[in-house]
C-alpha cells in the first residue's frame, strides 16, 4: 500500500476508485453480484469528499462480509451479525469517522437481527449496505431470512417453512430515517442511492437486491432482464408521480380505503396517482410502497422510500458530555475520589 | 442519671426486615456513622433478588450485617452479635445464623398474628420459649414512631415508613454513634419534601431518646475507633471502586472511557455510576444485549477508546465470541465479570468464584486470556487500573473478576494519592512500519503486542478481522505453519505477562508446611481464618493471587516450597485444577457454594484439619 494517497497537508486531494482498492486479491465466485457493489463503491467513494483514513468499512460474516479486505480504508471483518453493534462503538466515539456496514441477508436479519433494528432506531451514524441474495452462499446453499416461502435448498429439502423479512419491511418498522433499495447492477442507480445514503445524518439502511449465481441464480431476474424490466422495476423518485413500465403507462395510487394500489395510468390519469415524498415524516405510506411485493416477484419499488431528519444518536452523546462538563467542568480524578464522606486519621 | 457503658473490641450487627422497610438504607446510615467514628468495618448486603416480594414472607427478607472493631478487620463477620428484626419473617430467616446469648432487638408491633402465619411461626416465638437463649429486647417500634410523629400531617403509612430511622436511631444510641451526619444526611435526601425529611429526622432522634431514656437497655456499648494507617479515608463499595478505578484508567491512559453494557445483577451500579460522570468522557452505553455491549466496547477500542464491559457470568457466556474475536484483533478490550451464582439464572444476588474456567477456557480455539481478580471492595479499584494496563500494553481483551460479594460489601478505604498512580498510557502507531508499508500484525519484540493503528491515522490504513492472519502483513492466512505460529504467538504474549506483574507475596509463618492460597473475594476470610490460627499458636503461610493468568512467575516455587497447600473457593475447585495441572502440585480444596463469602471460623477449622493431618503423618 502506497503512503499519502487520501490526504495531504490540509489540502484536499483528489482520489480515484483506483485509491480505494486494496492489495487483496478479490475471491467471489466469478459472476457474483459482490463484484458489481464492489465497484459501484469503490468508484462512488471520491464523490465524499472524505479522505481515505476517516472510512472504515466494518461487516459481519458471510460472502458479503469479506468486503473490507478489498476497500484500501481503516475495516474490519468480525464477527456474525453483529457489525452494527461494534460500528456502533465506533461510531459513538468517532464522529470523525464515515463508517459503513456491509451485512448480507442471514447476517443482518437472522443471526444479527437485533443490532439491526436497534442500530436504526437509534438512529447511529452508520450507512448499513445490506446484500440480499435471498440465499446463504457462504455456508452453500440454505435458505435465509429472505428466501421465498417453499425454497428448495439444502437445508429444505421439502420447502422452506418461513415466511420471509421484507427487510425494507423491517427497516421502516424499525423506524429507520433513511431506507432504500437498488440493484447490484444498476450503477448509475446504486451510485445514486449510496450518495443519498451519505449525505443523510443517522443511519442509512440500503438494501441491495444481490444475485448470487452459485446457489440463488436469477432471484431478481425479473428485475433486470431487458424484457421484463421495465413492468417490474418501481423507480420512486422524490416529487413525481410514481410510474413504471415501458412507457410510464403503469402507475401506483392511494385507493379510497387506504391502500396503494397498481393502476392503469389511462384508467385513472395522471392526476389521481401518488406522489412519492421521500421526506414524508410519517412512515406509513412508505410502508405501504414496500409492501408492493414482498421479494422481487412482481412490481417492485426501489430507490428512495424515505430520508427524514432525527437527531443523531452520537451526536445526542457527544452533546450529553458537553453539556455535562459545561456545568461541572472538567473531571477531575482526586475530587472524584474524595466526594462522599470522607474522613482523616492521624 | 448516666447508664454504665461497657467497652467492646468488635461488634457485628446485622439489620434485618422487610424488603419494604428499608433495611439497606439502614444499614448504610449506620455504616457512615461508624466509618466518622473511626473504626474498622466491612459489611455484606443480602438481598432478595426479587423487588418487592410480598410483605412479611421470608422470600422478601433483606438484610444487611456490619461488623466494626478497635483494630483493622477482614470480614463482615462470620455471626452477628446483634440482630435486629424488624418482622416474624426477618427472624425467623436470620435466627439460625445467631450465637446463642446474642442480642435481639425485635420490632414487637410486627408481631401480629397474620405476620407470624406468613412467617410461618404457629405460635409467638416471643412467647413461646423460642428465644431462651438470647436476650431479648422487645421494642414496639413502629407504635414509639407513630406517636413521636402524631403532631405531623403526614398519612400513618408514612410515618410507619420512618421506624426503620427509629432503629437506627436507638442503635446509634446504644453504640455512642456520631448523628450529625445522618440528619444531614436525612435534610438533603428529602429536600424535597421538608415535612418528610423532618419526621424522619425526629424519629431517629426519638429512637437515639428512646435508648437512653428506658429501662430496656441497661448498658450501651462503645468501640473505640481503630488505629488505621493515617490519611483520608472514605467507605467504598466494590462496584463503586471499580467504576472508579475505571475513570482512573482512563485518565491515567489518556484513552476515552467507553462502556458498552447490558443491565445485569450484581454488575448494574458500575453502568449507573460511571453515567454520571460524562464531564470525564465517560460514555456509557446501554446496549440492546449482551453481545452489543461487549461489540461496541470492541468497536470503541478499534477507534482508539479504552473499551469497557461489564456484566455476569450469564452475560459473560452470551460475550464469548466477541472476546474471541477481540484476542484475533489483539485490540485492548476490558471485560468485567462480576461473580453470581450459577449456573444459568443461578441466585442472582448471591455471590460465587465458579466463573474462572469460563473466563480462562469458555471460548472457541485457543484464546487465551489474561485474568485479574481483586480481593477486597477497595481493592476493585486497583485491580481496574492494573486490568487497564495489562490490556492497553499488550493489546489484549482482560477479564477482571469480581463477584457480588466484593461488589456489594464496603470497607474503609484508604485515599490514594493520585498523582502517585501509574502512567499507563500506551502510544498509538502513528508512522509505517515495514519498509513504509504498515503491516498490522508486526509486534513489538519485548511485548509481543502489534501496532494499534487508530481509524483517521493517514497511511496506516489496515483491515482486520476475525480470519487468521499472516503472522506480520496481518493478511487472511490458511498457511498451516503460520496459524501455528500465530497461536503460539498470542498464547507467548498473555504468558510473558507473568515477567510484568508483582510476584507472589507469601506471608510466610517461620516453620510452617503447609500454605493456603487463594483469590479474589476469599481473601478476607482466609486471612481471618489464618489469625485466628496462628492465635491459637499453630503455624501456617497464606498467598493470595490476584493474576490468575498468567500466574505471578514465581508461583510453582511458593507452592514447593510447602508440604501442603489448602484452596478454598466458592466453587469446585476451579484454581485447585490449574494448580495441579500447571505444578502436579497435589493441592487440597476447601469448597462451599452457598451464595455467601465463607466464615472465618469454617476456613479455621479446615486449617486446623489440615494442620492435624500433617502432625499425624
Amino acid at each position: 500500500m502506497s503512503l499519502g494517497n487520501g490526504h495531504g497537508n490540509g489540502a484536499p486531494v483528489k482520489l480515484t476508485a483506483k485509491d480505494f482498492k486494496s492489495d487483496q486479491e478479490v475471491r467471489w465466485c466469478p459472476g457474483c453480484g459482490d463484484y458489481a457493489i464492489l465497484s459501484a463503491v469503490q468508484g462512488f467513494m471520491p464523490q465524499l469528499g472524505i479522505p481515505r483514513e476517516r472510512i472504515v468499512f466494518i461487516s459481519g460474516i458471510g460472502c458479503s462480509s469479506r468486503f473490507p479486505y478489498y476497500m484500501n480504508t481503516y475495516g474490519m471483518h468480525s464477527i456474525h451479525g453483529r457489525a452494527p453493534a461494534i460500528a456502533t462503538g465506533l461510531s459513538v466515539t468517532r464522529p470523525d469517522l464515515s463508517v459503513w456496514v456491509i451485512t448480507g441477508d442471514g447476517d443482518a436479519l437472522s443471526i444479527g437481527g437485533n443490532h439491526l433494528i436497534h442500530a436504526l432506531r437509534r438512529n447511529v451514524n452508520l450507512k448499513i449496505l445490506l446484500f440480499n441474495n435471498q440465499i446463504y452462499g457462504l455456508t452453500k446453499g440454505q435458505y435465509s431470512p429472505t428466501s421465498e416461502l417453499g425454497k428448495i435448498t439444502k437445508s429444505t429439502p421439502m420447502g422452506s417453512l418461513d415466511h420471509p423479512f421484507n427487510p425494507v419491511s423491517v427497516a421502516l418498522g424499525a423506524e429507520a430515517t433513511f431506507v432504500a433499495r437498488s440493484i447490484d447492477s444498476d450503477r448509475a442507480h446504486l451510485t445514486e442511492v449510496l450518495r443519498k445514503a451519505a449525505a443523510h445524518r443517522g443511519t442509512a439502511f440500503v438494501e441491495i437486491y444481490q444475485n448470487c449465481n452459485i446457489f440463488n441464480d436469477g432471484a431478481f431476474d425479473l428485475l433486470k432482464e431487458p424484457e421484463t424490466r421495465d413492468d417490474n422495476q418501481i423507480r420512486l423518485e422524490h416529487g413525481k408521480p410514481i410510474r413504471f413500465g415501458a412507457d410510464g403507462e403503469r402507475g401506483v395510487r392511494l385507493t379510497g380505503d387506504g391502500r396503494v394500489a397498481l393502476v392503469e395510468v389511462a384508467d385513472v390519469g395522471e392526476d389521481a396517482l401518488l406522489v412519492h415524498d421521500e421526506h414524508r415524516e410519517e412512515p406509513s405510506l412508505a410502508f405501504m410502497l414496500c409492501r408492493l411485493s414482498h421479494g422481487a416477484d412482481g412490481p417492485t419499488p426501489i430507490g428512495v422510500f424515505r430520508d427524514v431528519e432525527r437527531p443523531v444518536y452520537d451526536e445526542l452523546m457527544s452533546g450529553q458530555l458537553e453539556a455535562a462538563t459545561a456545568r461541572q467542568g472538567r473531571g477531575d480524578l482526586a475530587k472524584l475520589l474524595h466526594g462522599g464522606d470522607t474522613w482523616q486519621l492521624g | 442519671m448516666t447508664k454504665p457503658v461497657q467497652v467492646l473490641d468488635r461488634v457485628t450487627i446485622r439489620f434485618a426486615g422487610d424488603s419494604g422497610d428499608g433495611m439497606q438504607l439502614t444499614g448504610d446510615r449506620f455504616t457512615s456513622e461508624t466509618a466518622a467514628f473511626g473504626n474498622d468495618l466491612s459489611t455484606l448486603p443480602d438481598f432478595p433478588a426479587e423487588i418487592r416480594a410480598p410483605a412479611g414472607s421470608i422470600p422478601g427478607v433483606s438484610g444487611f450485617q456490619l461488623h466494626f472493631a478497635d483494630h483493622d478487620i477482614l470480614t463482615p463477620g462470620d455471626a452477628p452479635d446483634v440482630l435486629v428484626a424488624m418482622n416474624p419473617a426477618a427472624l425467623r430467616a436470620n435466627l439460625g445464623d445467631l450465637p446463642k446469648g446474642a442480642s435481639l432487638i425485635v420490632n414487637t408491633d410486627s408481631f401480629t398474628a397474620r405476620n407470624l402465619d406468613k412467617a410461618g411461626y404457629a405460635s409467638n416465638p416471643l412467647q413461646d420459649g423460642t428465644l431462651a437463649d438470647y436476650q431479648v429486647h422487645e421494642v414496639a417500634l413502629t407504635s414509639m414512631t407513630l406517636e413521636a410523629l402524631k403532631e405531623f400531617d403526614i398519612s400513618k403509612k408514612e410515618a410507619e415508613r420512618a421506624k426503620n430511622m427509629f432503629a437506627l436511631g436507638l442503635m446509634s444510641w446504644l453504640y455512642h454513634r456520631p448523628t450529625e451526619a445522618t440528619v444531614a444526611f436525612l435534610e438533603k435526601k428529602f429536600a424535597a419534601r421538608p415535612l418528610i425529611a423532618r419526621a424522619n429526622v425526629t424519629a431517629f432522634k426519638a429512637g437515639w431518646n428512646f435508648g437512653e431514656t428506658t429501662e430496656a437497655f441497661a448498658v450501651s456499648y462503645e468501640v473505640k475507633p481503630a488505629r488505621l494507617r493515617p490519611g483520608t479515608y472514605r467507605n467504598i463499595s466494590g462496584n463503586l471502586a471499580l467504576a472508579y478505578g475505571l475513570v482512573a484508567a482512563s485518565q491515567l491512559s489518556g484513552r476515552p472511557l467507553f462502556l458498552g453494557a447490558y443491565p445485569i445483577t450484581p454488575a448494574s451500579d458500575i453502568l449507573h455510576e460511571l453515567s454520571k460522570h460524562k464531564a470525564f468522557g465517560v460514555r456509557t452505553f446501554q446496549a440492546e444485549d449482551e453481545i452489543a455491549g461487549v461489540g461496541a466496547a470492541l468497536g470503541a477500542a478499534f477507534g482508539g477508546s479504552l473499551g469497557v464491559t461489564t456484566s455476569s457470568g450469564p452475560g459473560i457466556a452470551l460475550k464469548a465470541e466477541t472476546i474471541g474475536l477481540a484476542v484475533s484483533l489483539e485490540l485492548p478490550l476490558l471485560v468485567i465479570d462480576i461473580q453470581r451464582s450459577g449456573p444459568s439464572t443461578g441466585m442472582p444476588t448471591k455471590t460465587e468464584q465458579a466463573d474462572l474456567l469460563q473466563v480462562l477456557y469458555g471460548r472457541n480455539g485457543e484464546a487465551p486470556v489474561p485474568v485479574v481478580a481483586p480481593c477486597t471492595p477497595s481493592d476493585c479499584f486497583h485491580a481496574a487500573v492494573e486490568a487497564a494496563r495489562i490490556a492497553l500494553k499488550y493489546r489484549t481483551p482482560v477479564v477482571l473478576l469480581s463477584d457480588g460479594y466484593l461488589a456489594n460489601g464496603s470497607e474503609p478505604w484508604l485515599l490514594p494519592d493520585v498523582d502517585a498512580l501509574p502512567d499507563i498510557s500506551v502510544p498509538s502507531a502513528t508512522e509505517p512500519n515495514h519498509e513504509g508499508d504498515f503491516w498490522p500484525y508486526l509486534r513489538d519484540e519485548t511485548t509481543l503486542a502489534r501496532p494499534w493503528a487508530v481509524p483517521g491515522t493517514p497511511g496506516l490504513e489496515h483491515r482486520i478481522g476475525g480470519l487468521e492472519k499472516a503472522d506480520g502483513t496481518g493478511n487472511i492466512s490458511y498457511d498451516p505453519e503460520n496459524h501455528d505460529r500465530m497461536v503460539h504467538l498470542r498464547a507467548a504474549k498473555v504468558a510473558g505477562i507473568a515477567a510484568d506483574i508483582a510476584p507472589l507475596e507469601v506471608d510466610h509463618q517461620d516453620g510452617s508446611r503447609q500454605l493456603v492460597l487463594g483469590w479474589g473475594s476469599t481473601y478476607g476470610p482466609i486471612g481471618a481464618a489464618v489469625r485466628r490460627v496462628r492465635a491459637s499458636g499453630a503455624r501456617v503461610s497464606v498467598a493470595h493471587l490476584r493474576h490468575l493468568n498468567p500466574f505471578p512467575a514465581n508461583l510453582g516455587e511458593v507452592l514447593a516450597a510447602y508440604d501442603k497447600v489448602l484452596i478454598p473457593e466458592m466453587n469446585l475447585g476451579q484454581l485447585r485444577m490449574l494448580v495441579r495441572a500447571r505444578y502436579l502440585v497435589d493441592a487440597i480444596g476447601y469448597n462451599r457454594v452457598r451464595g455467601l463469602p465463607f466464615k472465618a471460623e469454617e476456613l479455621a477449622d479446615a486449617i486446623i484439619g489440615l494442620l492435624d493431618e500433617g502432625a499425624h503423618k
